[in-house]
């Protein structure tokens, strides 16, 4: 029988040959991650178990992203405690204010994660990184602890679904509708302790950019991870960026799935995922009216540079409606000076949105974003549970950063190719 | 491991980590704290009916959504004593683990035991009895490998005897 895209990385960390569905292993880790929110309970757990160093401090990321710059002062000494960590054991990859961004967003383009890799992240959208063709999943924090002291960690291997992936988008379509379309079809479960590996001729036409996203909602479906092959668009992302080496790995054309799906990109619409659930999906066609008090563009999934794009593509020239906030975070630093030579900042500013630094904020209902009771926001974020952005008579609509950008001016969930 | 005993407090499919502690109560680690504001956004009495040694019976794949370590964390340190459910979300499952909160994965018994009802569970064994019906489920054991785990008193004391 043979392995999966996923099983294969794994055998390799793990010293092995093959390994099957349901088997238990210990494997080596290339990278471990956590966050201001995840890193104090590892830190805590980390000291109680007696460790005293760290397996390798070029391999562990520390990222400073949810609730900085500190929203209060609990959550100021909850960056100190990892601050103070980081400096103990010379971490080399710890992110503060300044030049931190969205975890996600933030490796990758610092080319910490590469193709063949294995991370583990004390932060479900961990899974974000498939997208080069590394196993990448969320696990928690005593997790994170164990493979900071160890390099090591244990995984129940995990069977796999296929998503084939045909054509091309049609306009006004991303990879947010790629992965709301599966998600709606599969629901929060149906990938559940899987993996959901993609393939197909589609696959070629996709950004960096929309794998990334793609990958990064893989949790949505409850998957482990979502893992994209390795192609010219991977090797031309990590060209210059990534200076460990690095591993294709292919599935076996044998390899067994539980369950195989075909997506044609080209048939997708826009797609919003109605609360309170990312599987609650229907297409922008079906949306109806729904007013909304706030838009948020960015988050891991959806605070790239293409996003940022698209967005100003729509906001450029145009107003924010009246009682719509806009909110547009840039994922990183370096997104967010790229914005600035390209001027997306001043059409957003001139447009009535505000530009935010790099935060997770809002996504999560952390700042910069509240929403009160009653109230909808349209977001391009990644999940819209009961009260995630705020009060928990709240609302949150999954979309695109067009759907978004476009909701922004109208003031109603709008479908952007009625501004066109 | 000791047999659990208490109320049963029940809840529906896909509950999130974001209803178990809300994010604005994350900016803080103590356990107290978290415990305060379990299940508040679908529950607001939760914390005022919970007593210690409680039982809390979910649907399918509770615990659904942010890796945060602190979702199980607050279960236990609200007094509940073992969490039962059609299905686990993965991260909530392995953390609970990790932690030392007890979970069961026993679709039949998810789907029967109401709200306010006496049960009985032996972890080790997995057979979950419902006291008020009389009922009694058996749910999948842990494997050995995560027996170990608990055993050892969590992965961290697994760990120390390593290191």
């Amino acid at each position: 029988m043979g392995m999966t895209m996923s099983q294969k990385i794994l055998a390799a960390h793990a010293g092995l040959k093959e390994v099957k569905a349901g088997q238990l292993i210990e494997a080596k880790l290339d990278l471990v991650l956590g966050n201001d929110i995840t890193s104090p309970v590892a830190v805590n757990e980390f000291e109680r178990c007696g460790a005293h160093q760290v397996f390798d401090k070029k391999k562990i990321a520390l990222v400073m992203d949810h609730f900085t710059p500190n929203k209060d002062i609990k959550a100021a000494e909850q960056c100190k405690k990892v601050r103070a960590f980081a400096n103990q054991y010379d971490i080399e990859n710890f992110f503060d204010v300044g030049e931190m961004g969205i975890e996600h967003a933030l490796l990758p383009e610092k080319g910490l994660v590469g193709p063949g890799d294995l991370v583990i992240g004390a932060d479900s959208h961990t899974c974000t990184y498939g997208a080069l063709g590394a196993f990448s999943t969320g696990m928690g924090s005593t997790d994170m602890a164990a493979g900071m002291a160890t390099g090591k960690t244990w995984f129940k291997v995990p069977s796999a679904i296929q998503v084939t992936l045909t054509g091309k988008f049609q306009k006004h379509v991303s990879g947010k509708d790629v992965i709301l379309h599966l998600i709606g079809m599969i629901g929060v479960d149906g990938a559940l302790y899987q993996s959901i590996e993609f393939t197909g001729d589609g696959v070629k036409n996709l950004s960096m950019d929309d794998r990334l996203c793609i990958a990064n909602m893989a949790i949505e479906a409850g998957a482990k991870n979502g893992i994209f092959p390795v192609d010219d668009v991977t090797r031309a992302y990590c060209e210059g960026r990534v200076q460990h080496p690095m591993t294709s790995y292919e599935a076996d054309p044998d390899a067994e799935y539980t369950a195989r799906y075909t997506i044609d990109l080209s048939t997708l619409r826009p797609t919003v995922a109605f609360p309170h659930l990312p599987e609650n999906t229907r297409t922008i066609d079906e949306v109806g009216e729904v007013k909304i008090d706030q838009a948020v563009i960015g988050s891991c999934t959806n605070g790239r540079m293409e996003d940022l794009r698209a967005a100003a593509a729509i906001l450029k020239g145009r107003k924010v409606a009246k009682n719509v906030r806009c909110i547009i975070i840039p994922g990183t630093q370096n997104i967010y000076l790229q914005a600035m030579h390209e001027g997306l900042i001043e059409d957003f500013i001139k447009a009535g949105a505000v530009v935010s630094t790099p935060t997770c904020g809002p996504c999560l209902g952390g700042h910069m974003g509240i929403l009160a009771a009653g109230e909808r926001a349209v977001a391009t974020t990644n999940r819209n549970f009961v009260g995630r952005m705020g009060h928990v008579d709240s609302e949150v609509y999954l979309s695109n950063p067009e759907v978004a950008a476009a909701s922004a001016v109208t003031g109603y969930i709008t479908d952007p190719a009625k501004l066109d | 491991m000791i047999q659990i005993e208490g109320t049963v407090h029940r809840y529906g499919d896909n509950v999130d980590t974001d209803v178990i502690i809300p994010a604005r109560y994350l900016n803080t680690s103590s356990h107290e704290e978290l415990a305060a504001h379990c299940m508040e956004d679908i529950d607001k009495d939760f914390v005022k009916k919970v007593q210690k040694g409680d039982v809390m019976v979910g649907g399918k794949n509770f615990g659904c959504g942010s890796s945060r370590e602190h979702a199980p964390i607050a279960i236990k340190a609200s007094g509940i004593s073992c969490v039962i459910a059609a299905s686990f979300a993965r991260i909530f499952y392995r953390n609970a683990i990790n932690i030392g909160l007890a979970i069961l994965e026993c679709p039949e018994a998810a789907a029967e035991i109401q709200n306010g009802d006496e049960v009985k569970v032996d972890v080790t064994t997995g057979v979950i009895t419902d006291v008020t019906t009389g009922k009694t489920y058996q749910a999948e054991p842990f494997p050995p490998f995560i027996q170990n785990i608990i055993s050892s008193g969590g992965l961290l004391k697994t760990i120390s005897e390593r290191l």
